[in-house]
C-alpha cells in the first residue's frame, strides 16, 4: 500500500470519527451552524479525496450524504431519522475503508439502498424509509467542538497529493483505472516503456510487505494505527512548535542573564560552558525557526493534479501557471491557506472558466488559464489566483443576494460591482445553476474568507465580464521570519525589514549632508535628490527639524517605484526576527508591521516600509515632479495646480520657475567658475556649462558656494545663477502679465508673496546662441502649431519645441488656430491645450476633422492637466495621436518624435 | 470551577459576572489600587501579577497604551488603568520619560494578552451579594462604563471593573477582533 492511500485511510478514519461525534452534537443542537459547517466540510473533504483516488463507491456515498446535509443547512429540520441515516452512511463508509485497508482495493458491492434513502430524505419525504438499525447511543459527555480544519496535520489532501505526485508510476493514462495505486502499479509497469519498469517494481515491493502486515493486523481499527506508525515523518501540531518557540525564547533570555552575571564575576570557569550553552541555544533557536518556514510551493504541489483531473471531469482545457512557488511562508500561515487555495483553484476551473465551446465562440483561446502567483510585497505576502474566464455573473449574484435575504433590492441596486462580488464570500452562496460534484455548493468561499481572516489577511476580487476574475489574497507578514535592520531613532530601537532596504548612507554636517527645501529634508545621492523622512519625526517623537537630523544614517528604501530615505540616529546590525502581529489595539497604526523580541529580550517595533512610503508621499509631494513619483498622483495635482521652484534672485526679490522645467538644483564652489570671453562657465559632468544670472542684479560670487538651478535639454545644460533656493510650492497659478521685461512672464502671488515668474525662453539663448535655432536636428524642420490660451505656457513650450528642432507658430485660441491652419499649409503637427475657455481643444480638433482633407489628417497632440478615462476616450474618437501632461516636456518631445517617425514611414 | 468556566468562556463576560453574583455565591476578586481608589478584577480573568519592566513605548498609539513588554517570551500590550480611567499619570512620572509603573495584571482577551498597569496590587477578596451595590449613577461616565458594581468594604469601597469593557476600546480604523 502506498503512502498516499495510507494517509487517506488515516485521515478519513479521523474525519469520520469526528463527524460521528459532531453529528450527535448537532442532533441535540440543530441550530448550531458551526457544527453543521464543520461536518459538511469534513464530508466534503472525504468526498474530494475519494474523487482523486478513484474510489467511486466512497465518493457516491459521501456525495449523497453531503447533499442531505446541504439541505439541513438550507433549513430542513434535522430529524433523528435523517441523522440516523447519515450515521448509517458513515458506518458504511468505515466498512469500505476497512476493506480498502485490508485488500488495497475498494470492495465490490452496491450502496444504492443507502443512496436512494439519502436522496429521498433530501427531497423532503420525511418518513424514514431507511433500514433502521438502532442509532449508536449518544455520548453523555460531549467532546469540545472540533476546529480541526485549521490545524496543520488535519489537511490530508496536501500530503496525500504530494505523495501522489512524488510516487513514480501511473501517469494520466492511468487515471481511467479507478483502482488505487498499489493495484495500478503492476498494470503501469508493462504499459510504461522501459525506463518506467524500474520504479514500478520498487513500488510493488514496498506494497507487498505492507499489505502482509495489514493482513496479520486483523480489525480495521488496529490497522489504522499500524498504518500511521509506518510513516517516516511525524505530524506535530503547530501549538507544540509554538510552545517550543516560546520556550526557546525563554532560554535565550535566561542565557543572556547568565552571560550578564558571568561578565560581572571574574570566575572564568563558567565561561567555557556558558559559551557552549550560548551556541547550543542559538542553534536550537535556528532549528525551531526553520521548522516553521516552508515555500508556498508545498501548498501548490497538488494543484496541477487537481486541475488536470478537473479538466478531464469538466471537459475543459485548462492551463495552470504558477509563479513564485519559492516564496517562503510561515507554516502556520501556509496550513491555513492551503485548503482555501485549492478551493479557489477548483472554483476557478469549474465556475470561472467557460467550456471550450463557449471560449471559442467568444473568440478566446480554447485553453483556459488559471494563474497562481505569490510574492513578497513590502510587509505582506500577496497571492493572486486569476482566471481568464467569463468573470462573475454580477446580475445573478444580485438576484441571489435578494433571494436569500442578504440585502434588499434597493440595497443591491445601490451597491457597486465590487461590493456585490463580495457576496460570494457568504456561507452557502453559489450561483451555479447546477450543483456538480466538483463545486457549486457554496462550500468554500466562506471558508476561504474565514481562514484568511483568521490570520489577519485580506481577500479581494476583481472581475471583468468576459475577461476573467482575479482573487488577491494579502497576508500580513505576521508569523513570518524576516531579516531586519535594527536601528535607533531617538531613544528607542526599531526593526526595518531588509527587503525594502537598498543601502545605507552615513550623513553628517560635512560632505554628505541632509539639505532642506522649505523644511523638507532631501539628500543628494549620486546626482539625484532623495526625499528623506526622519523616523523620529515620523513617529512624532521630536519636532521635525531638530538638530538630531544633522548626523546619523539614511536608510535608502524602496517600496514599489517610490524611493526614499529614512533618517535614523544609529544602525546596529541585521537580525533574523520573528514577526509577531500587533495587538488589535495597535493594528490601526500604519507605521508598524508588527513587533518582535530581540535576542536580548527587548520588544522592538517593526517599521512598515509601506506605511512610511505613504507618509513620504504625503509629506514631499511637491518635489515628486521629476522623481519616480506616482504618475496618477502627479496628474491629479497638475489638474489645477502647478509646482514651482521659488528662489531669490536680484535685490532679494522672489522669483519662480515651474519645477518640471528644472533638471537639478546644484551648489557649486565659486572657485570652480571659469570665465571665457566674458562668459561664466563651469565644468559640469565633464562638460562646460554656461552660467547665466537669473537677474541682471545678480553677480556671480567670487568665493563660497553658489546656488544654481540647472536646466538641460539633451546634452546641453545651463546653470541659472540665483541668490538662494527658497522653496517648492504648489499653487494655482494666476499670472498677472504686467512685466514688459522679456526675462519675466509676469508675476503671481505665491504663499502670500509677490513672485516673478521667469521666462526660460529668455535665458536659453543667452547660454547658447544656437539653442533656440535648433541646429541639432535640421532634417526634422517640421512646423508645429502650438495652441494654448495661456501666454505662460506658450512662452514656456515654444523654446522647448524650438530647441528640439521644430518651427513653432502659436495661437491663443481655437478660432485663431483654425485661421492659421487655413492660411499656413506648412503646419504639419498641432499641439493644443485641451482645456481652453470658449472653444476647447476638443472642439478645435473636431472642427479640423470635419474640415478639408489636409486638416482632417493632421496629427494632433493634446496637452492636458488631468488624463482621465473620458478624456482618453474622447481623444481616441477624435484621432488625437497622443495625450501629454502639460508640464511633461520629455513626453511631448517623444510624442512629436513618434509622429515624425510615422510621417516618414508613411511617406516612404 | 464550573462557575469559573462559565465566566471564562461566556462571550459577554459582563453578563456572566453579573450572573455569578446574582446566584448568591461568593466571587473572588483581585484588588488593585490607583491613587486612593480600590478596584476589583474577577480572579478568573487574572492570569498574572508581575512587575512590568522594559516597556517599549509605541509611538502614535492611543493614550491608554503604555507600550509593549516581553512577558516570558510573549509580547504583551501594556495599558495604563490610570489613563483608561482618564486620570493623570502618577506624579513622579508626569514628565513621561522615566515612567516606572509599579505593578501589572496580566489579562487575556480574544487570545491576546494585555498587561494592566496599576499603582499597586492588594489582596484577593471573597465577596458575596450582600455587600454588592449597583454603580452609583453620579459617577464619572468613564468609571460608570467600566464598572459592573461596587462592594461596600470596611471603611472603603471596592469598584468592580468589567475586564472586557476595560479592554474593549477600539481605536478608529482598528478591526474588531
Amino acid at each position: 500500500m502506498d503512502d498516499l492511500l495510507r494517509e487517506f485511510l488515516t485521515e478519513s478514519g479521523e474525519h469520520l470519527d469526528t463527524v460521528d461525534a459532531e453529528l450527535v452534537r448537532f442532533e441535540q443542537d440543530p441550530n448550531n451552524e458551526t457544527i453543521l459547517r464543520n461536518i459538511f466540510r469534513l464530508v466534503h473533504t472525504i468526498k474530494g479525496t475519494c474523487g482523486f483516488l478513484g474510489l467511486p463507491r466512497l465518493e457516491a456515498l459521501a456525495h449523497a450524504a453531503e447533499t442531505l446535509m446541504g439541505r439541513f443547512r438550507d433549513g430542513l429540520p434535522a430529524t433523528s431519522a435523517s441523522v440516523t441515516l447519515i450515521l448509517l452512511t458513515l458506518d458504511r463508509l468505515k466498512e469500505i475503508l476497512a476493506d480498502l485497508e485490508a485488500t488495497g482495493t475498494e470492495p465490490a458491492g452496491s450502496d444504492d439502498d443507502l443512496i436512494s434513502a439519502l436522496e429521498r430524505m433530501a427531497e423532503g419525504s420525511a418518513e424514514a424509509s431507511a433500514p433502521p438499525p438502532p442509532p449508536p447511543p449518544p455520548e453523555p459527555v460531549l467532546p469540545e467542538p472540533v476546529a480541526r480544519e485549521l490545524k496543520p496535520g488535519e489537511v490530508s489532501l496536501d500530503d496525500l497529493e504530494a505523495a501522489f505526485l512524488a510516487a513514480p508510476g501511473p501517469d494520466e493514462s492511468d487515471f481511467a483505472a479507478p483502482a488505487p495505486v498499489a493495484a495500478a502499479a503492476p498494470v503501469a509497469a508493462p504499459k510504461a516503456s522501459a525506463p518506467k519498469a524500474e520504479p514500478a517494481p520498487v513500488e510493488v515491493a514496498e506494497a507487498e510487505p505492507a499489505r502482509a502486515e495489514k493482513a496479520e493486523g486483523g480489525g480495521a481499527e488496529g490497522e489504522t494505527t499500524a498504518a500511521a506508525k509506518n510513516n517516516q515523518t511525524i505530524r506535530v501540531s503547530v501549538d507544540t512548535l509554538e510552545h517550543l518557540m516560546t520556550m526557546v525564547s525563554e532560554l535565550v533570555l535566561t542565557r543572556n542573564q547568565l552571560l550578564e552575571i558571568a561578565r560581572r564575576h571574574e570566575d572564568s570557569s563558567y565561561k567555557v560552558p556558558l559559551q557552549r550553552l550560548s551556541h547550543v541555544t542559538a542553534e536550537l533557536q535556528d532549528g525551531v525557526m526553520k521548522t516553521r518556514m516552508q515555500p508556498i510551493g508545498n501548498a501548490w504541489q497538488k494543484l496541477p493534479r487537481v486541475v488536470r483531473d478537473l479538466s478531464a471531469e469538466l471537459g475543459k482545457q485548462i492551463d495552470l501557471v504558477m509563479v513564485g512557488a519559492e516564496t517562503e511562508l510561515d507554516r502556520q500561515v501556509l496550513e491555513v491557506i492551503k485548503d482555501p487555495l485549492t478551493h479557489m483553484v477548483r472554483n476557478s476551473a469549474d465556475h470561472g472558466l467557460e467550456s471550450t465551446a463557449e471560449r471559442v465562440a467568444a473568440g478566446k483561446p480554447a485553453r483556459g488559464t488559471i494563474r497562481l502567483a505569490a510574492y513578497h510585497e513590502g510587509g505582506t505576502i500577496t497571492i493572486e489566483i486569476a482566471d481568464d474566464g467569463k468573470g462573475l455573473n454580477l446580475a445573478a449574484i444580485r438576484q441571489k443576494a435578494v433571494q436569500r435575504g442578504l440585502a434588499s433590492q434597493a440595497d443591491v441596486d445601490r451597491m457597486t460591482d465590487a461590493q456585490v462580488a463580495k457576496f460570494i464570500f457568504d456561507a452557502g452562496f453559489s450561483t451555479a445553476a447546477a450543483v456538480t460534484s466538483v463545486s457549486g455548493r457554496g462550500v468554500g468561499m466562506d471558508v476561504v474568507k474565514t481562514n484568511i481572516e483568521t490570520i489577519g489577511g485580506l481577500i479581494d476580487i476583481a472581475t471583468t465580464a468576459g475577461r476573467g476574475t482575479t482573487f488577491t489574497i494579502k497576508i500580513p507578514l505576521t508569523l513570518a521570519i524576516v531579516a531586519a535592520l535594527i536601528v535607533r531613532a531617538g531613544e528607542h530601537r526599531f526593526a526595518l525589514p531588509q527587503v525594502a532596504v537598498l543601502e545605507l548612507v552615513r550623513v553628517d554636517a560635512g560632505a554628505q549632508r541632509v539639505e532642506r527645501i522649505n523644511g523638507a529634508p532631501v539628500l543628494r545621492l549620486r546626482e539625484r535628490l532623495l526625499p528623506i523622512v526622519s523616523l523620529t519625526g515620523l513617529l512624532g517623537q521630536t519636532p521635525a527639524g531638530s538638530d538630531t537630523e544633522q548626523a546619523g544614517f539614511v536608510v535608502v528604501a524602496q517600496v514599489g517605484r517610490e524611493r526614499f530615505g529614512i533618517l535614523v540616529d544609529e544602525v546596529f546590525h541585521t537580525e533574523e526576527i520573528v514577526v509577531k502581529p500587533m495587538s488589535v489595539k495597535l493594528r490601526h497604526i500604519p507605521m508598524f508591521a508588527g513587533n518582535t523580541i530581540l535576542g536580548d529580550g527587548a520588544v522592538v517595533l517593526i517599521v512598515d516600509p509601506n506605511g512610511v512610503a505613504r507618509q513620504v508621499a504625503q509629506g514631499v509631494q511637491g518635489s515628486g515632479g521629476h522623481a519616480d513619483a506616482d504618475d496618477d498622483a502627479a496628474n491629479e495635482v497638475a489638474d489645477s495646480k502647478t509646482t514651482l521652484l521659488v528662489f531669490k534672485g536680484g535685490q532679494g526679490s522672489f522669483k519662480a520657475v515651474p519645477l518640471s522645467l528644472v533638471t537639478r538644483l546644484e551648489e557649486i564652489e565659486c572657485a570652480k567658475v571659469e570665465w571665457l570671453g566674458g562668459r561664466a562657465l563651469i565644468q559640469y559632468r565633464g562638460r562646460l556649462m554656461p552660467l547665466v544670472p537669473a537677474d541682471p542684479g545678480i553677480a556671480i560670487k567670487s568665493e563660497g558656494t553658489q546656488a544654481l538651478v540647472v536646466f538641460s535639454d539633451g546634452e546641453r545644460a545651463m546653470g541659472l545663477v540665483v541668490d538662494e533656493i527658497v522653496d517648492i510650492v504648489e499653487e494655482r497659478l494666476d499670472i498677472e502679465i504686467a512685466a514688459d521685461r522679456s526675462d519675466l512672464i509676469g508675476s503671481a502671488v505665491l504663499r502670500g508673496r509677490a513672485t516673478d515668474i521667469i521666462n526660460i525662453a529668455h535665458f536659453l539663448p543667452l547660454a547658447y546662441d544656437d539653442w533656440a535655432r535648433g541646429l541639432k536636428r535640421p532634417e526634422q524642420l517640421s512646423t508645429i502649431l502650438l495652441v494654448d490660451d495661456s501666454a505662460f505656457f506658450r512662452d514656456m513650450l515654444t523654446p522647448v519645441l524650438k530647441a528640439a528642432g521644430y518651427h513653432v507658430v502659436t495661437a491663443a485660441s481655437a478660432e485663431a488656430a483654425l485661421d492659421m491652419l487655413q492660411s499656413d499649409p506648412a503646419i504639419e503637427v498641432v499641439v493644443t491645450d485641451l482645456e481652453m475657455p470658449g472653444r476647447s481643444g476638443f472642439d478645435l480638433v473636431a472642427a479640423m476633422r470635419r474640415g478639408e482633407a489636409r486638416l482632417a489628417a493632421l496629427p494632433v497632440i493634446g496637452l492636458t492637466g488631468a488624463i482621465g478615462a473620458d478624456a482618453v476616450e474622447r481623444a481616441r474618437t477624435l484621432a488625437i495621436a497622443d495625450l501629454v501632461a502639460k508640464f511633461d516636456r520629455a513626453g511631448l518631445i517623444s510624442a512629436l518624435a513618434e509622429i515624425g517617425a510615422e510621417t516618414v514611414s508613411k511617406a516612404a | 470551577m464550573q462557575a469559573a468556566n462559565a465566566n471564562a468562556t461566556g462571550a459577554p463576560a459582563s453578563g456572566a459576572t453579573t450572573n455569578g453574583v446574582e446566584t448568591g455565591a461568593t466571587d473572588d476578586f483581585v484588588t488593585v489600587f490607583v491613587g486612593e481608589t480600590l478596584f476589583g478584577l474577577a480572579i478568573e480573568r487574572v492570569h498574572d501579577v508581575f512587575v512590568p519592566s522594559g516597556v517599549t513605548p509605541v509611538p502614535l498609539a492611543p493614550a491608554e497604551i503604555v507600550g509593549l513588554l516581553n512577558l516570558r517570551g510573549r509580547v504583551v500590550t501594556a495599558m495604563s488603568l490610570r489613563r483608561r480611567l482618564g486620570l493623570p499619570d502618577a506624579a513622579d512620572e508626569a514628565d513621561g520619560s522615566k515612567a516606572s509603573p509599579k505593578m501589572a495584571i496580566g489579562l487575556e482577551q480574544a487570545g491576546e494578552t494585555f498587561a494592566l498597569v496599576v499603582d499597586g496590587v492588594g489582596e484577593v477578596l471573597k465577596l458575596g451579594a450582600d455587600s454588592r451595590e449597583a454603580v452609583p449613577i453620579n459617577l464619572d461616565p468613564r468609571f460608570r462604563n467600566l464598572a459592573t458594581c461596587v462592594h461596600r468594604l470596611d471603611g472603603r469601597l471596592l469598584v468592580i471593573l468589567d475586564v472586557d469593557a476595560l479592554l474593549g476600546f477600539t481605536p478608529a480604523g482598528a478591526k474588531a477582533a
